[in-house]
Parts: C-alpha cells; sequence; structure tokens
C-alpha cells in the first residue's frame, strides 16, 4: 500500500505521517508538494497537521486551494481513502469534503497534550483494528479544534454513526471536562457520508511509538492496511 | 475601468460560539461596563478592485466571500458601499 503525504507550507505533521506509514507500518511512503498535480500512484492521501499558510485568514482556507487539492478531491471523490489530521481536518472541511468547520479553542488556548479519546464507531475503514467503545491515548495539538457545524448536519453525523471519536474521561466518559477544545458533542472525528474520507484533530501519526507516546494511533494505520489488502 | 474599495465585514454567525467575545464582555464588565451585554468579534477586509461600475465591484466581492473570505458554515458577512479610489496606475 502507498501513502501520499501532502506537504503544504506550513505542514509539520508530514514526517511524523512518513515515519508512521514507513517505519511502524513499513509501508512505501511519498511526499506530494503541494504545487504539483500527481498523487503518484497512492492508495491514500494523508493531509497531515501544521500551519498551513500560516493559518491566514482562518485555518486551512487557503491550502484548500492549493494546485493538488483538485487531485485530492478527485481522489476522494473516487471512494479512495483520505486520512486528514489536526491541520488536515480543518482543510477537509475548507474543501467541502467533510461538513463543518473548526473554531477557535473554547478556552482560547492552544492545547498539547496526550488525551483520551473513545472509538465510537469501529466499522469505518479507518477504525475497524479498534473496538466499540476503546479508549486510545493520543496527542493533541491546536489552537483551532473545536469542532462545529448547524445542527441538522451534526444530528445527521450522529444518526449515521459518522463520530467515529469522541473526546473522553480515562474510563471512557464523554463529560465536558475531557472536551480539550469545546467541540460541540465531544467531537474528535468524523467520516464523510461515503466513509472514505477521515477527520480527526489527535494525531495518531504521533501515537504509533511507545518511546513517543502510546500506541494507540496504530489502529489507523492497521484498519487501512488490512482493508485494502482483504 | 475604474478602482473601488469594498469594505467587508466578517462575524460569527448566530448561535456560534465566540469565545474571544465572551472573554471581552468579562473584561469589559470588570472594567465597570457594567451596560454590555454582548460582544462579538469577526474580522474586517479591505478588497481593491477594478470594475466599471460600484455595483460591479460589490458584485465581485460578493463572490470572493463567498467563495473565500467567509465561511459560510460559521461566518456571516456585510458589504459595505464601494467607494472610488484614486487611480494607482498613473
Amino acid at each position: 500500500m502507498k501513502f501520499g503525504i501532502v506537504t503544504f507550507p506550513g505542514s509539520n505533521g508530514d514526517y511524523d505521517a512518513y515515519h508512521a506509514a514507513a517505519d511502524a507500518l513499513g509501508q512505501e511512503a511519498t511526499y506530494l508538494w503541494h504545487k504539483d498535480h500527481d498523487l503518484q500512484g497512492s492508495d491514500v492521501i494523508i493531509l497531515p497537521g501544521g500551519f498551513s499558510y500560516g493559518d491566514y485568514l482562518r485555518a486551512g482556507a487557503i491550502a484548500r486551494f492549493s494546485p493538488i487539492m483538485n487531485e485530492v478531491i478527485a481522489h476522494a471523490r473516487r471512494g479512495a481513502p483520505v486520512l486528514a489530521i489536526c491541520n488536515g481536518f480543518q482543510i477537509a472541511c475548507e474543501a467541502g469534503l467533510l461538513p463543518g468547520a473548526l473554531m477557535r479553542n473554547a478556552t482560547l488556548r492552544f492545547v498539547s497534550r496526550v488525551v483520551n479519546i473513545r472509538v465510537e464507531n469501529a466499522t469505518s475503514m479507518f477504525t475497524h483494528e479498534y473496538f466499540n467503545g476503546q479508549v486510545l491515548s493520543i496527542p493533541v495539538a491546536h489552537g483551532d479544534g473545536r469542532y462545529t457545524g448547524d445542527p441538522a448536519s451534526i444530528q445527521q453525523l450522529e444518526d449515521n454513526g459518522r463520530v467515529v471519536f469522541r473526546y473522553c474521561s480515562s474510563d471512557g466518559l464523554v463529560l465536558d471536562d475531557g472536551n480539550v477544545n469545546g467541540s460541540v458533542n465531544g467531537i474528535a472525528g468524523i467520516i464523510n457520508e461515503e466513509g472514505n474520507v477521515l477527520g480527526m484533530m489527535p494525531h495518531p501519526e504521533r501515537a504509533v511509538d511507545p518511546v513517543v507516546a502510546t500506541p494507540d494511533g496504530l489502529g489507523v494505520f492497521h484498519s487501512l492496511l488490512s482493508m485494502v489488502a482483504a | 475601468m475604474q478602482s473601488y474599495r469594498v469594505p467587508v465585514q466578517i462575524v460569527p454567525r448566530p448561535g456560534i460560539l465566540d469565545p474571544q467575545g465572551a472573554a471581552v464582555v468579562g473584561a469589559l464588565r470588570t472594567l465597570g461596563f457594567e451596560t454590555v451585554q454582548d460582544v462579538r468579534i469577526g474580522r474586517f477586509i479591505t478588497v481593491d478592485v477594478s470594475a466599471d461600475t460600484p455595483q460591479a465591484a460589490t458584485e465581485s466581492v460578493r463572490s470572493m466571500c463567498s467563495k473565500l473570505l467567509a465561511n459560510p458554515v460559521i461566518e456571516d458577512f456585510v458589504l459595505e458601499e464601494p467607494t472610488l479610489q484614486p487611480d494607482q496606475r498613473t
């Protein structure tokens, strides 16, 4: 399986994503420059974390119009997997690949620490190596992570199992306390209607090795791998 | 073609939590401004465009707002009247 990792000016999660795909997973991985128009035959596209274009105007607003996004959007429309992490999630929302938007954290503070998230849907192509209700410890690092949307779209996400991760306490309870950024319903990650685009604020690619955090993010990558191998 | 300056106000939509506005409300009350009821913080952008008429200038900036300058999920925008700018090409 080949992972294509888009590098925007200001991306900083691209090396971590490469490490997760190439070293932790042992798969082929390549960087894709944002000005290119070629996905180089990648099976999975990763939109990584960072501060593309300095978060000018709104986080992700300008990166969304990078040349390579035409190909990324076409890749998603074909039903191929896109993993959008942190700033990538913001870009995917701005590009209309996912509903809603990510706004300034309710605390107005940048938050950089390991948080707990609960797997809400363990049937998606990104999460089937987990089980429903599993609690993962995964790092977050963001200032604009408060997921929001109009009430009808949020209801649609909830009704259709499209909320795949939710912030929670260490014992898996979804409480205001564990909601690090004030996201509506504690939403930490969602998938699109077709289930092939995942957007999440926490960083699974920074949780693939117990030396630096936990290995709890590996399941996202293993899920993708076994989905295509199957 | 003339040069017009079109000012744009972008504000959080009603019902969208604005934590910056809420923090400023708290600070204003601390300062003794007890009459303050609500504060919403947005952004102010001026766009200079070349157009034949003020209406055309407004329309082109409206289109820019829909496509990039504002995010309709969370923001509303208000266009102010265009003002004719001195020709900068001469």
